[in-house]
């Protein structure tokens, strides 16, 4: 298309070689082909949408939803509950999984990343095992052979496992009392708020106390005194004062299965293993990747300071570390947000379960569907990287 | 050193014989302390990792090998109640199944067409990664056209059967496009030779490429709907690699484009499709895309979930390549633009050479992540080996407690060995250009 | 420019591997094609079944069958599809198949709203529920708090909410999104009880690792009329796939079977000679050969032979004809008269 302009013939005037009005040109047929592909998109959506008399538009969402959802942590039913109520619920199971994955995940995946550093051959070679094998076989697979495993082994519901202090397993999931809170009950909370207010300014007064005399403060046992320690002492008194502000209600076997008390699906157990295990392999190689980068100057110079190997680590590596980690460590969140979509394989009731699977099946508003679906877990991409922005601008001014 | 001549001589001429390290600094002994017990707390971890392994190995290898069950016809090998062993993985099933999970119900009289691919992929694959294997720019011209063609036309048959209308269409697509050709030649008053020479090119290839799929060999056709296994797998995976890499470079420049729309466009892609999960982009391929075509024109139950993964995979070697774009210095595209080259020129023959040589591991773990996400096309219905394995689990004939775990483990050793070769691949491909960087 | 190149280039790809399908009428695109594609069943014994080859089986496979050997005189000439219960009704309406022969139930807003007919009803069904023997359960209305299998985005799943609302009793409820993994769900213990069509029951049944541990409960819960579905709009096509399931009804009425079809031609009475051509051009009057019906006997059988071989006695399922027998011994199979 263009040639070389060769060094003999006069530079042509011609407004074809300005780059300026090349690039016009290059953009408006990308945009006429992208509308154009939009265009033609559309026109046969919607003549297609018209000649199967599949409804539009998002009314559907305030229609009856007809069926039951396994687990719900709103209200939920076959006759009072629609499909925008569906939605919720889904979208709520897939937020509780992910949260619970992440907390997890995030233990595991830094344990097993300072694992593999460790001088220890064993825990380093068992280490280096787990990431490589857990990386290689894909999620699906793996979840899979968590649902047989977790399924497998556990009894019938009438010879539930009785584990004590109101928890029973079977094959329908681990079951446990249920706490029914008394009206005294927002006292707790509020105990607990105080307690989370005092450790904290603790905390700041053990800081500049420290800075000012050098003279450290037992801050860990104090923490745990005022968060854990009161709203238990609170409760204590409660109860020995006749105003017990939580009761539990115990699970009962019925004639099928257990009733009462609070239930959590296998489905969910295997997901939240899967998700967990799988994730962390990932976590493990960011958080190793992190801890190289901090130079062994640091380590040394902490080493040439007196601080202890627990120490170092705690105090000189992983906060710099953290600077390499988080950015990699929230794509790796994401994609566990993400990948728990692959609960429509083992039957636990997610957004993509519930929504794109029942509520697209019984409307057959694909469209709708789909762009909802997709919609929430673009937002929540977003916000997170967006918030990821933020915080490396806070740790690019730390930076000198 | 001469003055030492003239010294006393109380200095040893020779070097006395170096006395062994005492036992304790060396050899298995000191290796175990120095690795393991140097300490209360590497001696409890040390413990506690001997008790997990003592937990977890044992009875793995009795599952996966001591107790497993090596032949038989049907479930009774894996059944106690008749009279199998049922502590063991069931690989008599595997071993029975091995067929359908290479091929799913692929005809089976044209299985060695199926073979032929497997054959000439490895070829392809191995042309490619082996970095000193001859003429690599032939191998890539083979594996991103003629093993594409080829593998078409083995595995459904070939003989597309384009109707006349489809020929006469394209002839105007060739005309119109030489056309176009011939008149941006007038327009820049270059000669009219290489233009025609290009626009022809262009429509003799893609002509070729038709009329080859277009051909009758003889082969029986074998629809899509039967193939399964192995093969899909593989399948998604080079449709994926061949297709992402590519669409990948051009969504990396286009990102990385001076031209607003174009970046623009590029971004918003890339971000969509990185912002949701791939089920979510395989569902919608697979239920919005007869909707967004003309009423008359259907897309083959395997082509969606490729579509899908392909534009997938793409966006996330796009970031990849965008990785090794920004990393070239600034200079290499001054150089370029020095010497007067135009943009593609500078692209193709300067910057991308050097960017896609430092993202190779990239790359490379961009392809495992599309190979695991492979066995996502089972949850569209689409019978790769996943699938294939979770058919077989409801086969009555093959019904016992351990076919399921077995079935599973089969699937994750398949995947193993493929992520656990690229990734090992990728390492050394690492070491080599970090050799390279060292000077 | 590159970009555009390579959309131009998608597009024609995508253009080139779709197959052409019908905007004309159905039965000339099959003719032309030399095949019929038939979406069918992604497995389920008795109904639509592939084994390892490839090679399809069942009830509704059958119907797909006796159409192609109505139009080709050759039984082979069809390419199934297996479709998921999603997915289903969007290829039908797509083109990707010419006959949607995959135990459908008919119902009101399938019929007018989602641009389908159902021209013919070759099963009566109904939603049940099978469970443990030893759960020692005799009836769904036992079903109180148990939890329940269920395949999502079906009919099964709605009547399942509807009949424990009515019978005011709780429920839990597993939904699964293909019918093998709730099977397997149910097998592995996760459920008390698996609810889908009666038939399908009995074909789940078998592939449980111990089928005789299962009961099928006697209660049905709703109506399921399970049949063939087409296009709506191509009343020619309709026609054909109507007369097919017709041809066999009114052939097992008369006694017209596959071994004895061609003795038959020489029968005297009427209502066999215009059903085998003999007598009239009704073959003609829906666009195919008038030994139409002789074709499909031959190749396929009667419906009571095909009931017999895939789903009754002669098969695993044993299943009963019940309201699947004629109409003259008391079931709702009744032959549209060929006159």
């Amino acid at each position: 298309m263009q040639t070389v302009v060769s060094q003999t013939s006069p530079p042509k005037k011609s407004f074809l070689y300005d780059p300026k009005v090349r690039g016009i040109f290059y953009q408006v047929l990308l945009i006429a082909i992208v509308g154009y592909l939009f265009y033609m998109a559309a026109t046969n959506a919607a003549e297609n949408l018209q000649r199967a008399k599949i409804a539009s538009g998002f009314g559907f969402l305030n229609n009856t939803a007809g069926f039951d959802i396994s687990q719900a942590l709103i209200p939920f039913s076959a006759a009072g509950s629609t499909y925008g109520d569906a939605f919720v619920v889904g979208l709520l199971n897939t937020l509780i999984v992910s949260a619970i994955g992440i907390f997890f995940t995030t233990i595991l995946g830094f344990i097993i990343g300072i694992a593999r550093l460790s001088k220890n051959w064993m825990v380093a070679k068992v280490a280096m095992i787990y990431v490589e094998t857990l990386r290689n076989i894909p999620l699906l697979v793996q979840l899979l052979f968590w649902y047989i495993a977790v399924l497998g082994p556990l009894p019938q519901p009438r010879n539930s496992l009785e584990m004590g202090a109101g928890f029973f397993l079977n094959s329908r999931g681990l079951f446990m009392a249920r706490p029914i809170f008394a009206p005294d009950a927002w006292m707790l909370p509020a105990v607990l708020l105080i307690g989370l207010v005092g450790a904290f300014l603790y905390r700041r007064w053990a800081k500049t106390q420290q800075e000012r005399t050098g003279r450290q403060s037992p801050v860990g046992l104090v923490t745990l005194g005022l968060v854990l320690g009161l709203p238990i002492l609170t409760w204590i008194v409660l109860a020995l004062v006749g105003a017990n502000p939580i009761s539990f209600e115990v699970p009962r076997k019925g004639t099928f299965n257990l009733t009462g008390g609070m239930q959590i699906l296998p489905e969910f157990v295997a997901l939240l293993l899967g998700l967990t295990t799988y994730t962390a392999a990932f976590i493990a190689e960011v958080v190793r990747a992190g801890i190289l980068a901090v130079s062994k100057g640091q380590t040394e110079a902490a080493g040439s300071l007196g601080l202890k190997p627990g120490q170092t680590l705690r105090l000189v590596v992983i906060p710099q570390a953290m600077r390499v980690i988080i950015p990699p460590l929230t794509s790796q969140y994401l994609n566990l947000t993400k990948n728990s979509s692959l609960a429509v394989a083992i039957g636990y009731p997610d957004l993509v379960q519930v929504f794109m699977g029942t509520v697209l099946n019984q409307t057959g508003q694909a469209i709708e569907v789909v762009v909802i679906t997709m919609g929430v877990y673009l937002t929540i991409s977003l916000v997170t990287s967006a918030l990821m922005n933020i915080y490396n601008r806070r740790v690019a001014i730390v930076e000198r | 050193m001469s003055t030492a001549v003239d010294m006393p001589r109380f200095v040893r001429a020779q070097q006395v014989e170096a006395l062994p390290p005492p036992n304790l600094a060396r050899g298995p002994v000191a290796w175990v302390r120095e690795n393991l017990f140097s300490g209360p707390f590497n001696t409890l971890l040390t413990l506690v990792v001997f008790y997990l392994l003592y937990i977890s190995v044992p009875p793995l290898a009795k599952f996966l090998v001591i107790d497993a069950v090596w032949s038989g016809s049907d479930r009774a090998a894996c059944r106690a109640d008749m009279g199998g062993s049922e502590t063991g993985a069931c690989w008599a099933f595997i071993w029975e199944k091995l067929n359908y999970f290479t091929y799913g119900s692929y005809t089976v009289s044209e299985r060695w067409r199926v073979d032929i691919f497997f054959a000439l992929l490895a070829v392809g694959v191995g042309w490619l990664l082996w970095l000193k294997a001859p003429r690599r720019d032939l191998g890539a011209v083979y594996f991103f056209w003629l093993f594409p063609v080829a593998s078409y036309i083995l595995l459904t048959g070939g003989n597309a059967d384009f109707s006349g209308g489809f020929w006469l269409g394209f002839l105007i697509f060739g005309a119109l496009l030489i056309a176009v050709f011939a008149l941006m030649a007038a327009i820049l008053k270059t000669s009219l030779r290489p233009a025609l020479i290009v626009g022809g090119g262009i429509v003799g290839f893609i002509g070729i490429t038709l009329a080859l799929m277009d051909m009758d060999f003889g082969l029986q056709h074998v629809p899509t709907s039967l193939w399964g296994g192995v093969l899909v797998t593989l399948l998604v995976a080079t449709v994926g690699i061949v297709f992402s890499l590519p669409f990948g470079i051009l969504l990396a420049l286009g990102r990385r484009s001076k031209l607003p729309i174009v970046r623009m466009a590029s971004v918003i892609f890339i971000e969509f499709v990185r912002g949701v999960p791939l089920i979510t982009v395989l569902i919608m391929a697979n239920t919005m895309l007869p909707l967004f075509l003309p009423g008359d024109i259907t897309v083959d139950r395997l082509l969606r979930p490729l579509i899908g993964t392909a534009l997938f995979s793409s966006a996330y070697m796009a970031e990849v390549v965008r990785g090794g774009l920004q990393a070239m210095p600034k200079g290499q595209y001054e150089g370029a633009m020095s010497l007067g080259l135009n943009y593609p020129q500078m692209m193709i023959l300067i910057i991308l050479p050097q960017a896609l040589r430092i993202v190779i591991p990239g790359i490379v773990n961009t392809f495992i992540g599309l190979f695991k996400d492979t066995s996502l096309v089972a949850i569209v219905g689409i019978f790769d080996v996943v699938k294939t394995i979770e058919a077989s689990r409801i086969d009555p004939n093959w019904a016992a407690p351990t076919i399921g775990l077995t079935g599973y483990a089969f699937a994750a050793l398949f995947y193993f060995i493929f992520c656990f070769g690229m990734s090992r691949y990728s390492l050394g491909v690492e070491r080599r250009l970090a050799a390279g960087q060292k000077r | 420019m590159k970009k555009a190149l390579v959309s131009i280039a998608f597009g024609l790809t995508a253009s080139l591997l779709a197959t052409g399908a019908s905007a004309q009428a159905t039965l000339n695109s099959v003719k032309q094609k030399g095949f019929l594609t038939c979406g069918s069943n992604t497995g389920l014994a008795g109904f639509g079944l592939p084994d390892a080859q490839g090679n399809w089986t069942g009830l509704d496979v059958d119907l797909c069958r006796a159409i192609a050997a109505a139009i080709f005189d050759d039984p082979t000439k069809v390419r199934y599809i297996p479709l998921a219960a999603k997915d289903r009704f969007t290829a039908l309406q797509s083109g990707e198949v010419d006959v949607l022969s995959r135990n459908s139930t008919m119902t009101m807003s399938r019929d007018t709203q989602l641009g389908l007919d159902f021209p013919a009803i070759n099963y009566f069904d109904g939603q049940g529920f099978m469970v443990r023997k030893k759960l020692g359960v005799s009836s769904a209305k036992e079903l109180n708090g148990a939890s329940i299998c269920t395949q999502q985005g079906t009919t099964t799943e709605l009547n399942l909410a509807d009949y424990f609302r009515a019978n005011n009793m709780k429920y839990e409820v597993v939904a699964f999104a293909t019918s093998d993994e709730t099977f397997k769900a149910y097998d592995a213990g996760r459920c008390d009880a698996f609810t889908t069509d009666a038939s399908g029951l009995y074909s789940e049944r078998l592939r449980a690792s111990a089928p005789d541990d299962h009961v099928v409960l006697p209660e049905i819960i709703s109506k399921e009329p399970l049949g063939p579905a087409v296009r709506h709009g191509d009343s020619q096509w309709g026609d054909i796939v109507r007369w097919t399931h017709m041809a066999m009804l009114n052939a097992e009425e008369l006694g017209v079977t596959k071994a004895n079809v061609d003795q038959m031609k020489t029968s005297d009475n009427p209502e066999i000679k215009r059903l085998l051509g003999t007598e009239g051009k009704f073959g003609e009057a829906i666009g195919l050969t008038n030994d139409w019906a002789v074709r499909i006997i031959k190749h396929v059988g009667n419906y009571g032979e095909v009931f017999e071989k895939n789903v009754g006695e002669g098969s695993k399922l044993k299943i009963k004809r019940g309201q699947n027998a004629l109409w003259t011994k008391g079931g709702l199979q009744y032959g549209i008269p060929v006159r």
